[in-house]
């Protein structure tokens, strides 16, 4: 109880909360190596879920590989690139978006494989060009999963994030690292703690995006038990 | 006109889905393909729009192969309707009836009017157009279907068990909106079904199929009841089994037609 409020007293130092080193200065970058990883991710998992999605094959293989991808050590895969890009905030970076990609590779593909398959096979014979059916048919039916998959790599990114400080002095990571190496409990709980509310955060403001992509797959909610559904005209 | 020339479907794991069938459909008339599941009719109609593509013979549209042309502006110009529906459930009954137009630049204008029109067309009342698909009765949903088939003006229109999914009822109501669009439009429709009495009414010519598209027989209506052309049509529409034989029974003075299974199904005028 006495290191969470000496955790508070740390956070209440007038000093922390401006400046280059401060708080509100590390949050920023904290959420910017989260943004660009996530985002590096998005760059191979959305074209590679697109691509697995659509054609409605493979996911087996994908699913095996995403598998063994979840269970690499991101410590042990940020010496490595540390080790081959040096010091600095590329390796950290690599290794978030390596950890981002298989929840949005999967969000991307399960949601494609959730469409009932009728759907686009009557869109692609009514004169629907193949790219017009994943863009207008099935990325806007997906787009709740996607998002929900965007939800749990970001969740996973913005915690794993405070690794960007063993190679960098980047984020709010540091405030771990170097409560670590002074053994500073306070400030290594204090760093926690803001991680923790910018998790939560993040997690308030996607889980909004999640049900704002729900409205556009689902306009007339027919899905949800809780929403009104006009009386089905009995004529035909 | 539509022909089928010799065409056939193998797939590479040594199925066959036909084996070799020809056709012709004469413009401005209703074929029907009758056959129950694995006779191959519905890999034959999706060789007109080119969803299947035949592994031998050819499929021409007005004396072109359809292999010629390209795929997405083929079906463009082609009315298909399906079974369940196939609206796109996150855009409304407008926008589904407006999807081919749009694609082939239409104004957002021209092709909503356009969409309204054949709502009330189709028999739907022009209040549903904002409604969702989920939001119509199964009867409403294969309407909506037909009015986004018809909203390119196609001059051929392919249905793949349209009604199958409806209660009879309905798909009676269904059918007998088909018969007047059709003798107001004329289009040269397609019609595949595995419901004998459906084929019947709908058919100005019924092609009766064995696994595999072999035709086991071909002609209208009155044709195949009088000279079914073998025991296997006989049983297909129900020849063998008296649905097809009535004889007349008198009761409170009027004439009765009962089949011999012993079904009332009609009085005699």
């Amino acid at each position: 109880m006495s290191l969470l409020s000496e955790a508070w007293a740390w956070l209440a130092v007038e000093g922390r909360w401006s400046g280059p080193a401060g708080i509100p200065a590390r949050t920023a970058q904290h959420l910017a190596v989260t943004g660009v990883a996530v985002l590096l991710g998005a760059v191979v998992a959305v074209p590679a879920g697109i691509l697995v999605g659509h054609a409605r094959r493979g996911a087996g293989w994908v699913a095996a590989l995403m598998g063994g991808a979840r269970a690499v050590p991101s410590l042990g895969l940020l010496t490595l690139f540390g080790l081959w890009l040096g010091i600095g905030v590329e390796a950290p970076l690599l290794t978030l978006a390596v950890l981002a990609v298989p929840s949005l590779l999967a969000g991307v593909y399960s949601g494609f494989l959730a469409i009932d398959e009728a759907i686009p096979q009557a869109a692609r014979a009514v004169g629907l060009s193949p790219g017009q059916v994943v863009v207008l048919v099935e990325l806007p039916l997906a787009l709740p999963v996607i998002v929900g998959g965007l939800r749990a790599a970001t969740l996973q990114v913005v915690a794993t994030a405070t690794l960007a400080a063993y190679t960098s002095d980047y984020g709010l990571g540091r405030y771990l690292f170097a409560g670590l190496k002074t053994r500073d409990y306070a400030q290594m709980l204090a760093g926690s703690l803001i991680v923790i509310a910018l998790a939560l955060a993040l997690e308030l403001l996607l889980a909004a995006l999640q049900r704002a992509a729900r409205r556009v797959a689902d306009p007339a909610h027919t899905s949800d038990p809780s929403g009104r559904r006009p009386s089905r005209k009995d004529h035909p | 006109m539509i022909e089928f020339e010799h065409v056939a479907k193998h797939y590479p794991d040594g199925t066959v889905a036909v084996r070799d069938f020809s056709l012709t459909v004469p413009s401005h008339r209703c074929v029907v393909l009758l056959g129950s599941s694995g006779s191959g009719k519905t890999t034959l109609l999706r060789m007109v729009n080119r969803m299947v593509d035949p592994t031998g013979g050819r499929v021409l549209i007005d004396d072109a192969d359809v292999r010629d042309s390209d795929p997405v502006a083929l079906r463009r110009s082609i009315g298909y309707v399906l079974q369940s529906g196939g609206l796109l459930p996150h855009r409304t009954v407008a926008d589904n009836v407006a999807t081919v137009p749009l694609l082939t630049g239409a104004t957002r204008r021209a092709a909503r009017s356009r969409a309204l029109e054949l709502l009330g067309r189709v028999g739907l009342d022009e209040s549903l157009a904002q409604r969702y698909p989920a939001q119509l009765s199964g009867g409403q949903q294969q309407r909506v279907g037909v009015a986004r088939a018809l909203a390119a003006d196609p001059n051929i229109l392919l249905m793949d068990e349209p009604f199958g999914a409806v209660d009879p009822l309905v798909r009676r109501e269904l059918q007998d909106e088909l018969l007047r669009l059709q003798s107001d439009l004329g289009k040269t429709i397609l019609f595949v079904t595995h419901d004998v009495d459906e084929a019947f009414r709908l058919g100005d010519e019924v092609i009766v199929l064995r696994p595999q598209a072999e035709i086991a027989q071909r002609g209208t209506s009155v044709e195949i009841l009088a000279q079914p052309a073998d025991d296997f049509v006989r049983g297909f529409i129900g020849a063998d089994r008296g649905r097809r034989s009535l004889r007349l029974a008198t009761s409170g003075g009027r004439q009765v037609a009962v089949d011999l299974e012993g079904h009332a199904v009609g009085i005699l005028e």
